[in-house]
């Protein structure tokens, strides 16, 4: 055995000596000959031509020893394939079938796995990713609070088992001043204004960051140099890193940004180094523009032990530390600090999460479901190609028994026939690398910044792999079984009948094949059905709002207005609502500061009248907290209950007052008229009145909000902001309304407000409709997949049903024939045959509703709304199914009930 | 040639290769000469189909081959028995002698 493989190998390896060798082997035979025949007398030209003849054609002895030599095993292989070519040219209808739903099998199936590689599976762009963690400070029912700056300092100072901490927090600055025109800048101002680089004022996103976050993440600027250990000191000289999405915006990426002056709300900063244009904190495809020291936030809140000002951290573990030994250590930290400082620490914790689970979190397990569901649209596609091979299999039979008559064994006729499958699953899955390439990019353009790490999905040679090797197990998946059916040793019985009956027992395998297909199809559209009844409960959740015609959009005042007093705070406020309400086809202006619905949330401590005024926030309760003007509710469309909205009147010389919505009504008033009732804000000095009563808005997502445990709704007048608290404002969001038969551009907005201050700037405009929009678009995106995929899988199975049933249909025209001649009805017939359609399609529904009920608990955390095992959409399913398999063999039935017995019998 | 010489029989000529190379290893022309002459050129054996046969019985490992000195001093290549060609030539001898005595009974007898 391994003297004959060390023969081939040589023989295969040495080729050109092996066949010099043959060479000089023939030639010597053929002197010996030509001198044989010579000596019996001949001329040395006959006696060669003799010596010639003796031998047979030269060229055809090599090609004969070649075979013996046994390089066949190669060659074998290259003939197999060419003839897989032929053969697939010969039947171009099969071919094309079976490509395009492998192409479409294993091209979803690539598609998805891209993802999974970029999203799931590469390590995050960081050193040592697995010791990264986010660090968050913990309240009663809330995991993931803010930090207060002077606790991240303690817990810094303390903890044992981190060997960094570090923290950022969001920022949004206003950029003016003269910024030198190098590249393609200001391409964010209004056209309106002739977009001079000089001087443009824009809002940029920025980051408040410790010293320590770009240590910890291992990034360093591009150009320059990051921050120093004290630089992020509170009174600190200001300085900043750039990004270098405003690096190329503003400065062509020119190197002279360093040690440039940037005007950031009116204060300027050193411009010290650029961040690369790769550096996401949390990978979620928005890259900041600026990134400042904490210790430059202009903030009196910033030192106070109690203040929530969504500051978030980050860190990283010591070698060998465990995210669950550092847990502990941070309990230990934080139960201390809540022993020094009861008042704003009691009930606090530290809460540790793998960093990676912060930034894929909750995409994990969609992705997971997902995959499983492509790879069942794989399975059905391979079953497919099976089914369709079993069927021309009957057509070849004649063919491979020929061969095998002729001497070829088994093995060499399934080698051969596997070769022709893997030929047809490699270009399957070649067209399949299209359809990802095509369809990924497409299909993430749907689900714009909700998907994290978007931006690292690319077909990698790892995908290529999996590609490939996806590719390999469906041709050995929908090749073996035909491969091994077509050689069943029933050579003599194929001869006789000429190949056109099939064997009963290859029938079963195919019906067998059809039953598991449909089971699987089942599976996937009652997945469909759950996902497209959960979206529609979650449409169907009324919002509390009319979002048609609602937009919002935020407005950075002029770095002037940091100056200015509260009173001329106020009056600009009202001069910029004016302005906007002076816009044709806006109905009506509200500034909104605090929560936002389903954008940002802000809340508010207050208690009751005729309690005595709890000694801790701890005694106090929560609300959302709306700071808005007179017009909001008309604008957002919420239901006036009792009483009266904020108005005009309440400004700022009027009595408090306060509307509350019916959660809050119910929550802190019972069945009492809330109306005329009185309020203590926590941080005001004087007691509010409750107004009025509003519908409930939906504040934390439509599909959230309900099980939310703070729902209860504050709203206030802007104009009754303290005057600390107005001061601070250096812009407001606002929400207006649009008459609904044309929508205003934004343009006009942006315009009409920088025509009141070069230096104020609207941005971010969005309708309230897109926002909700948004915040369905994992949900809708995921749906979408799944429906996809379900369609996919039953277009491919009613394919594969009504091929079957027709082949059979088809094979048995002498059978049907005959019944017909002995008195069947048409009626008789075409029971036969939906008989035989009916019985496999309910075989796979029933093994698919069990199947169904096991697998959906997997993707219960997708639902809203709806069970995991909806009775109504198994139901529905199990029929439409039914239904589709009844149709898919009544196509051919009906071509059964045509058969006429006299050219049924002839055809045989 | 002589005319009234008869074509072998499927899968006689490796045994006949077998057997002549059993008194000593000859060079291909050698063997076809030889297989010639003991047959009283009764059977004829196309040359062609002698060299893929040997490659095959090489392959397998019941012949070698080796380069040496040919008669008139020429280069050629000589085969030889192996141990296990030794065994396999007995194997067929043996099956022959079978198939040829029982064959030739059912002509005498039936």
């Amino acid at each position: 055995m391994l003297r004959d493989l060390a023969f081939r190998l040589r023989a295969l390896l040495r080729r050109g000596a092996v066949e010099r060798e043959l060479d000089d082997e023939l030639a010597f035979h053929l002197d010996r000959q030509i001198d044989k025949h010579m000596a019996e007398g001949l001329s040395h030209a006959e006696a060669t031509r003799r010596a010639r003849l003796d031998l047979g054609g030269v060229n055809r002895v090599k090609e004969e020893c070649r075979d013996a030599r046994g390089v066949t095993l190669v060659e074998d292989l290259v003939q197999d394939l060419r003839y897989g070519a032929r053969v697939l040219r010969r039947s171009p209808g099969f071919t094309a079938v079976a490509l395009l739903t492998l192409a479409l099998g294993i091209g979803a199936n690539t598609a998805l796995f891209s993802v999974i590689d970029g999203v799931l599976l590469d390590p995050l762009p960081y050193p040592e990713p697995d010791r990264l963690v986010t660090v968050h400070q913990s309240k009663p029912n809330f995991a993931t609070g803010s930090i207060p700056y002077p606790n991240f300092r303690d817990w810094q100072k303390e903890s044992r088992t981190l060997s960094a901490m570090a923290i950022h927090r969001s920022y949004g600055y206003s950029l003016t001043g003269r910024a030198p025109c190098g590249g393609p800048a200001g391409r964010r101002s209004s056209p309106a204004l002739g977009g001079s680089c000089g001087g443009t004022a824009e809002q940029v996103s920025a980051l408040l960051v410790s010293s320590s976050l770009f240590p910890i993440l291992g990034v360093e600027p591009v150009i320059g140099r990051g921050f120093a250990r004290d630089e992020d000191e509170v009174g600190a000289p200001p300085i900043a890193l750039i990004g270098a999405g405003l690096w190329q915006r503003r400065y062509g990426g020119s190197p002279d940004v360093l040690g440039r002056n940037i005007v950031l709300d009116g204060r300027g900063y050193t411009v010290v180094g650029v961040m690369p244009a790769s550096f996401d904190l949390l990978l979620d495809g928005r890259p900041r523009d600026v990134y400042v020291p904490i210790g430059q936030w202009d903030n009196n809140l910033l030192l106070d032990r109690g203040a929530g000002l969504g500051i978030h951290g980050v860190g990283k573990l010591a070698p060998g530390v465990s995210v669950a030994q550092a847990q502990a250590d941070m309990d230990r930290v934080a139960a201390h600090l809540a022993a020094v400082y009861p008042e704003k620490n009691r009930g606090t914790g530290a809460r540790l999460f793998p960093f990676e689970r912060a930034v894929v979190g909750g995409v994990r397990s969609t992705l997971l479901v997902l995959f499983g569901a492509v790879g069942l649209v794989l399975l059905i596609a391979c079953v497919n190609v099976a089914n369709l091979q079993l069927a021309r299999a009957t057509g070849r039979a004649r063919e491979i028994a020929i061969r095998m008559a002729l001497g070829a064994s088994r093995g060499r006729i399934v080698r051969q026939l596997l070769t022709e499958s893997m030929l047809l699953a490699l270009a399957g899955g070649a067209l399949g690398l299209v359809v990802a390439g095509w369809g990924t990019p497409s299909a993430l353009a749907l689900l714009p910044g909700e998907l994290p790490r978007a931006g690292e999905i690319s077909i990698d040679a790892t995908v290529l792999l999996f590609a490939l090797g996806v590719s390999l197990a469906s041709g050995l998946l929908f090749g073996l079984v035909p491969a091994l059916k077509a050689t069943e040793p029933n050579l003599h019985a194929s001869l006789k009948d000429g190949g056109r009956t099939m064997s009963g027992s290859r029938h079963r395998v195919q019906n067998l094949l059809i039953v598991v297909q449909v089971a699987m199809v089942l599976v996937l559209l009652v997945g469909a059905g759950l996902m497209v009844r959960t979206l529609s409960r979650l449409w169907s959740v009324d919002p509390g709002i009319e979002p048609a015609g609602v937009m919002a959009f935020g407005i950075a005042f002029a770095p002037s207005m940091a100056e200015a007093s509260p009173a001329a705070g106020r009056a600009h406020l009202r001069r910029v609502e004016a302005r906007l309400k002076a816009i044709p086809g806006i109905e009506q202006v509200s500034p909104t500061t605090g929560a936002l619905p389903l954008q940002g949330d802000d809340e508010q401590l207050f208690w009751l009248d005729g309690q005595p005024r709890p000694a801790t926030s701890e005694g106090m309760s929560w609300a959302l907290w709306y700071v808005v003007g007179p017009e909001y509710r008309e604008a957002m469309g919420i239901p006036l209950l009792a009483g009266r909205f904020l108005g005009p009147e309440d400004g700022e010389r009027g009595a408090l007052a306060v509307v509350v919505d019916d959660v809050f009504a119910r929550q802190f008033f019972g069945a009492a008229d809330p109306v005329g009732k009185v309020l203590h804000l926590d941080g005001y000095d004087r007691p509010a009145h409750v107004v009025g009563v509003v519908g409930h808005v939906v504040q934390w997502g439509l599909d959230s909000d309900e099980t939310q445990s703070l729902r209860a709704q504050l709203y206030f007048s802007v104009m009754q902001l303290p005057d600390d608290r107005m001061a601070r404002l250096t812009g407001i969001e606002m929400v207006v309304r649009t008459g609904e038969s044309q929508p205003v551009p934004f343009d006009t907005v942006r315009a009409a407000l920088q025509q009141m201050d070069p230096d104020q700037v609207a941005f971010d405009p969005r309708t309230m409709d897109e926002v909700i929009a948004r915040s369905l678009a994992g949900r809708r995106f995921s749906m979408l997949v799944f429906v996809t995929f379900a369609a996919l899988a039953l277009l491919l199975a009613s394919v594969g049903i009504y091929g079957v049933i027709a082949h059979a249909v088809g094979q048995r025209t002498a059978e049907i024939g005959v019944r017909v001649a002995l008195g069947a009805r048409r009626n008789d017939v075409l029971r036969l045959v939906l008989g035989q359609g009916l019985k496999t399609a309910l075989a796979g529904v029933a093994i698919g509703l069990a199947a169904a009920l096991a697998l959906t608990r997997l993707m219960a955390h997708l639902l809203h709304g709806v069970s995991a095992t909806d009775p109504l959409t198994f139901a529905a399913v199990a029929v439409g199914l039914t239904g589709v398999a009844l149709l898919a063999s009544y196509l051919p039935a009906r071509r059964a009930t045509r058969i006429e017995p006299m050219v049924a019998l002839r055809h045989e | 040639m002589g005319e009234d010489s008869i074509d072998l029989p499927q899968g006689t000529l490796d045994l006949l290769i077998l057997k002549t190379l059993a008194q000593g290893s000859r060079h291909g022309w050698a063997i076809s000469e030889r297989i010639h002459q003991i047959s009283s050129s009764v059977l004829r054996i196309q040359q062609g189909s002698l060299y893929p046969a040997l490659h095959r019985l090489e392959r397998r490992g019941w012949i070698k081959a080796e380069w040496g000195a040919s008669e008139n001093n020429r280069r050629a290549k000589y085969y030889a028995l192996t141990r296990s060609g030794r065994k396999q030539l007995e194997i067929e001898e043996s099956a022959w002698r079978k198939l040829t005595v029982a064959v030739a009974q059912v002509l005498e007898k039936a």
